[in-house]
């Protein structure tokens, strides 16, 4: 299995979200190798849930298309478990708690290892209540990734500090979505969680255009793109696999 | 200032706004103990809002039903017409200390979200309330009230576009915008303070009662029933007699159109442990923890969860939670309409109903109150709407 690190070893990261069972099942397996393919280091598979709090309305309506697809849990893992065997970098879930708790820790945990999942990144659990997931999800070898934002401040030392995986660092106020220009002075928060840790630090919320992958991959070791990726699957549903895979290429190549 | 209630509560919430969450809990520790803070709410809560709020002793209903005696706390007699304006005025009055120029609020029926904008327009705030669009067309005339008092409404046009969805709009609401702006949160949910902060605010309701029993009977009520959507009311009237283990305290949750049905609210019956808006607690799920869309002829009781501090009530047994219909609901409006003169809000009206059970249960010499969290004007289109007749407001 793929460990997170792999995907920023000896270069910048290309991480690419996009939502599972958007438009199906099986075209999100189909798309997350294609993703692969054309150039990502890494793919975070969303875990649809009906009510999203951190995501803009691009994401949102993909997770609403996922669910109304009949999109349930154990089919997430099962689709991924019938592509493990063609990844060769790190698969990580973008998880809300909800499914996963009502799960049972040990019972998600589990699966992710058997099907190569080795991280895990949720929005509605901030650094002060990962500690229950973290405690399972240690047992099985998967990493809780954190995340910190432009509000975080004086929080920042305390997670970077607790951060395993990478770091991911929110761009901007407000909730996923593209944006035309990010204002946050990122470099500076930046240089303050190195103070503090090694664990690469990558960027998102908000990046659409290979300008923005320069700007921002300068900075950090990662850039994030999912709102960018699930439009473009909303656009073309079943057929989205070309355009896809230009895009990513388009993103990926300045790294 | 503990952050659960047993397992139940916590900080579930995105990143961006933990520093907020943090400011707020300072802000709410530091003016809570302070007594020029506490003067200025008071006064506000005396000669603005009208309280204290009156006790009334229902004694037509008392005699018809031939039981316990009935007391209900007049919520309903507040400024804007329920139990909301206290904690509004409470937070808005901590917003502008903290410095925040603009508040925003969730609303499902329209009461949060007049009390907020009431309180917003007397503290010269900015105000911008989320309602669903479904709402907005249920509750019109609530929306024109918001507006006449110069908030902002904006229809939720994501999810169900009912009061959860105005919950996870107005939290990204203030992801955008966190720096002037503060979320007055409507009940004793969400995640920490809020609902800490909002209980504390209501709790003035069972002080009252503590006191105004003791003039009325000389001793301390048996029961003590209030509706439950998120709990505020609720909190508020039970908080101060949880130390009180001869007074049972009881919520009535929305059961719809049955328990048997989907078409219910009742998290404490039928829901599960979950990690929502913000908060560990009790909701409405599927097997795989997705929320489910919840029903109730009540708009105020129409909401997937539960505040945390009730879930850890329910847990340690403290409190007891029963469902309560459509049905039962509006028998006990119409009742009380016609043998006490007194409209309650349909919420309270679930309220209303589980105490006439009760008092035939109980039987005489026994004291209940109950906690009238509203006035039903803002009803009386939908209750016409079940009994088959078409009027417009």
């Amino acid at each position: 299995m793929s460990r997170i690190k792999d995907a920023f070893a000896g270069k910048k990261a290309f991480i690419a979200y996009l939502m599972a069972g958007d438009p199906d099942l099986a075209c999100s397996a189909d798309y997350i190798v294609a993703a692969q393919d054309a150039g990502a280091s890494m793919v975070e598979v969303g875990i649809p849930f009906s009510d999203p709090i951190a995501e803009g309305e691009v994401i949102q309506a993909a997770s609403m298309r996922a669910l109304a697809a009949g999109t349930r849990l154990d089919g997430v893992f099962d689709m991924v478990a019938s592509i493990k065997d063609r990844m060769r970098i790190p698969l990580v879930f973008m998880t809300y708690l909800n499914p996963v708790f009502v799960y049972g820790y040990d019972r998600f945990f589990d699966r992710c290892t058997k099907i190569g999942v080795c991280g895990v990144i949720i929005p509605d659990a901030p650094f002060e209540e990962q500690g229950e997931v973290r405690a399972v999800a240690g047992k099985y070898g998967v990493e809780v990734v954190t995340m910190a934002a432009p509000t975080s401040e004086r929080r920042i030392a305390r997670i970077a500090e607790g951060a395993e995986g990478f770091l991911y660092l929110v761009s901007s106020l407000g909730v996923t979505g593209v944006r035309d220009e990010i204002s946050t002075d990122l470099s500076a928060i930046v240089s303050e969680i190195r103070r503090h840790t090694d664990v690469p630090v990558a960027i998102g919320f908000g990046i659409s255009t290979p300008e923005q992958v320069k700007q921002y991959s300068a900075i950090a070791d990662g850039i994030i793109v999912g709102s960018a990726i699930v439009r473009i699957i909303g656009e073309h549903g079943k057929r989205a696999k070309k355009p896809l895979q230009e895009y990513i290429h388009s993103m990926a190549a300045p790294l | 200032m503990s952050r659960r209630f047993g397992e139940f509560g916590g900080q579930y919430i995105p990143e961006t706004l933990m520093s907020a969450l943090h400011e707020l809990e300072e802000a709410f520790n530091h003016y809570s103990k302070d007594p020029a803070f506490q003067a200025e709410l008071d006064r506000l809560l005396a000669d603005y809002a009208g309280r204290p709020s009156l006790l009334s002793y229902a004694e037509n209903l008392t005699k018809q039903v031939g039981g316990a005696h009935i007391y209900l706390k007049r919520e309903d007699l507040n400024h804007t017409g329920s139990h909301k304006i206290n904690n509004v005025l409470g937070q808005a009055l901590l917003a502008k200390h903290m410095g925040k120029t603009r508040i925003i609020a969730e609303t499902g029926a329209g009461q949060h979200g007049v009390a907020a904008a009431t309180a917003a327009a007397l503290l010269g705030l900015e105000c911008e309330v989320f309602m669903g669009k479904e709402d907005t067309e249920r509750q019109a005339l609530n929306v024109y009230r918001m507006r006449l008092l110069g908030a902002k409404v904006h229809p939720v046009t994501s999810g169900t576009m009912t009061l959860k969805d105005a919950v996870n709009e107005t939290m990204r609401e203030w992801t955008r915008r966190v720096s002037d702006t503060h979320y007055a949160l409507g009940s004793v949910m969400g995640p920490h303070p809020f609902p800490t902060m909002v209980r504390d605010f209501q709790s003035v309701i069972g002080r009252e009662i503590r006191a105004q029993m003791r003039a009325a009977t000389n001793r301390l009520p048996d029961a003590i029933v209030a509706c439950v959507g998120g709990g505020s009311n609720a909190i508020g009237s039970f908080y101060d007699f949880l130390g009180d283990g001869g007074v049972r305290l009881i919520g009535c949750e929305a059961a719809g159109r049955g328990l048997d049905t989907e078409q219910h609210a009742a998290t404490i019956a039928l829901g599960s442990a979950g990690v929502f808006h913000g908060m560990k607690s009790l909701f409405c799920q599927d097997e795989f923890g997705q929320i489910a869309p919840v029903y109730s002829i009540s708009a105020g009781l129409d909401y997937p969860g539960i505040g945390p501090e009730h879930a850890w009530l329910h847990e340690s047994g403290r409190a007891e939670y029963v469902p309560v219909t459509d049905d039962e609901a509006v028998e006990a409006f119409e009742r009380l309409s016609r043998t006490e003169g007194i409209i309650p809000a349909i919420e309270s009206a679930h309220a209303v109903a589980h105490a006439v059970k009760l008092a035939e249960e109980m039987g005489e010499g026994r004291t209940i109150v109950v906690c009238l969290s509203g006035r039903g004007d803002k009803d009386v289109a939908a209750i016409a709407r079940y009994r088959g007749e078409h009027i417009s407001e």
